[in-house]
């Protein structure tokens, strides 16, 4: 019987792709756990206290510990707490998890992004939805027929994937831009379908009308953060 | 484990090293195939044809990139129980014998937090400490290059914390271990490109004490030597190089 159960507490803000990922990995493991709300435009003195390097969310807090940075959270929950494993047990398939959430983390967020928030008539805008496309087709194949890139479940992979199976949809609603279609990317598809309809990480999705919104109000922010970044 | 290992590598690069100094610290025979950079070969295309680099290990029919998911594959797949096993109470047992591994230490250390937190500090000097703010610092000039030097003694000074709580030998404790690796560049990289850009940001001999002692310690570690490029070598490469540096951080990434 427990008794000396530290605390489990997570600072996130609304919304974010990345505060799910922790969020889920929790509801996954069965950790009860209190969501402390921040504001990205006026952040708390708790976060900059424990992430005084990034500034960011989320911030996992567990007893006397703090662990930022989602991906490592992740892993963290992964390793400290009982419950279905979030990476698998081989090495190898370990090695292939974490690099193609790497792959994610590193190459889709740019081309992305300008494909959604570049004017109709740039001449680079071609190129980046060329380039995100070309990153969807090498997803799609890692899929290879599975329902879960986990296998049949929800694994460490799907959670780190989580911004394209539910964020995806709303900004290209919103943007106008379609990047995502079941005829180029059944498997891919399919797989959002299933990871926004699993039981567990549905709890901790934010509602699409509100993200539709929330993205909607920022819409010309984004595009002149676009316009201004073509060049980093 | 007895299929062969080959690690597809270059000449000089951090990134590497790394992944040379985890099979060396694991006792893993290997064969180093080097790749020349400015004319890739197949194998390399073929291996990673995603972002086209090195490192890129290959055990058997089985192909690793990206340099910290190396390590970290290394660590867990030579010698010893997997450091992850499913079941809860076999993760502990796992624990308790990873501390009597004399000969193959794990890399990473066993306690999850421990191990949270070598992997936070791995990720920070990849795009922190020797990232960006690091280039600038060393090949741009006027008041970005102040701005960054400032900015990349504030990222040492973080890890320079991280040595001294604990008074730690290593980042890994007793031993070299994951972040120790990471954190290579730091050791015998730094002070090369410094003399050749003839920028220091560890000039003052009171400065980063700690992580001074630790860039001793790495480098002349009996199992690391063997996989650092010579540093007179790596000397003449960034002097002979400076020019395309400085353009580099001026113009924007393609």
């Amino acid at each position: 019987m427990a008794t000396d159960v530290p605390a489990v507490k997570l600072i996130g803000w609304y919304g974010s792709p990345y505060v799910h990922r922790a969020e889920v990995a929790l509801r996954l493991k069965g950790v009860p756990y209190e969501f402390i709300r921040d504001d990205p435009i006026n952040k708390s003195e708790l976060l900059l206290q424990h992430n005084p390097i990034h500034k960011k969310v989320p911030v996992l807090l567990h007893g006397d510990r703090t662990i930022c940075e989602s991906l490592v959270i992740l892993e963290y929950v992964d390793e400290t707490f009982d419950g279905p494993p979030l990476l698998p047990v081989d090495p190898y398939e370990r090695a292939m998890a974490r690099f193609w959430a790497h792959f994610i983390d590193q190459k889709f967020a740019r081309p992305f992004w300008m494909s959604f928030w570049m004017c109709e008539d740039d001449e680079h805008k071609e190129a980046f939805v060329k380039e995100a496309k070309g990153n969807l087709a090498i997803l799609e194949e890692q899929l290879k027929g599975r329902r879960f890139f986990g296998g049949d479940a929800v694994g460490f992979l799907d959670v780190a994937a989580c911004g394209l199976a539910h964020w995806l949809g709303v900004i290209e609603e919103v943007s106008g831009v379609t990047l995502v279609n079941g005829d180029e990317f059944p498997a891919f598809c399919k797989w959002a379908k299933a990871y926004v309809n699993d039981d567990t990480v549905k709890q901790s999705l934010p509602d699409r009308d509100e993200l539709l919104a929330f993205f909607s109000g920022n819409k010309e922010i984004y595009m002149a953060l676009a316009r201004a970044t073509l060049h980093k | 484990m007895s299929s062969p290992v080959k690690l597809i590598g270059a000449f000089g690069s951090p990134f590497v090293h790394r992944t040379e100094a985890a099979l060396r610290l694991k006792g893993v025979p290997y064969e180093f195939i080097n790749e020349d950079l400015e004319k890739k070969s197949e194998l390399l295309l073929k291996h990673n044809p995603i972002y086209k680099k090195v490192p890129v290990l290959l055990h058997g029919d089985r192909t690793i990139c990206e340099s910290l998911v190396i390590v970290e594959y290394i660590d867990e797949a030579f010698d010893g129980p997997a450091l992850l096993p499913s079941d809860p109470s076999d993760r502990a047992a796992a624990r308790f014998w990873a501390h009597f591994l004399d000969q193959k230490v794990p890399l990473l250390p066993a306690d999850p937090y421990d191990r949270a937190m070598a992997r936070f500090w791995a990720h920070f000097i990849d795009h922190k400490a020797c990232a960006k703010p690091f280039m600038l610092s060393m090949w741009s000039e006027g008041e970005t290059q102040k701005e960054s030097v400032k900015e990349s003694k504030e990222n040492l000074a973080f890890l320079e914390e991280q040595l001294v709580k604990g008074t730690k030998r290593f980042f890994g404790g007793d031993s070299i271990g994951y972040l120790d690796i990471a954190a290579c560049g730091m050791a015998h990289w730094l002070g090369v490109i410094q003399e050749s850009a003839g920028v220091s940001l560890v000039s003052d001999e009171d400065e980063f004490p700690a992580l001074r002692r630790w860039a001793e310690e790495y480098t002349s570690d009996d199992a690391i030597k063997p996989c650092l490029p010579d540093r007179d070598k790596r000397l003449t490469h960034y002097v002979a190089n400076i020019d395309k540096y400085r353009l580099m951080v001026k113009a924007p990434p393609a």
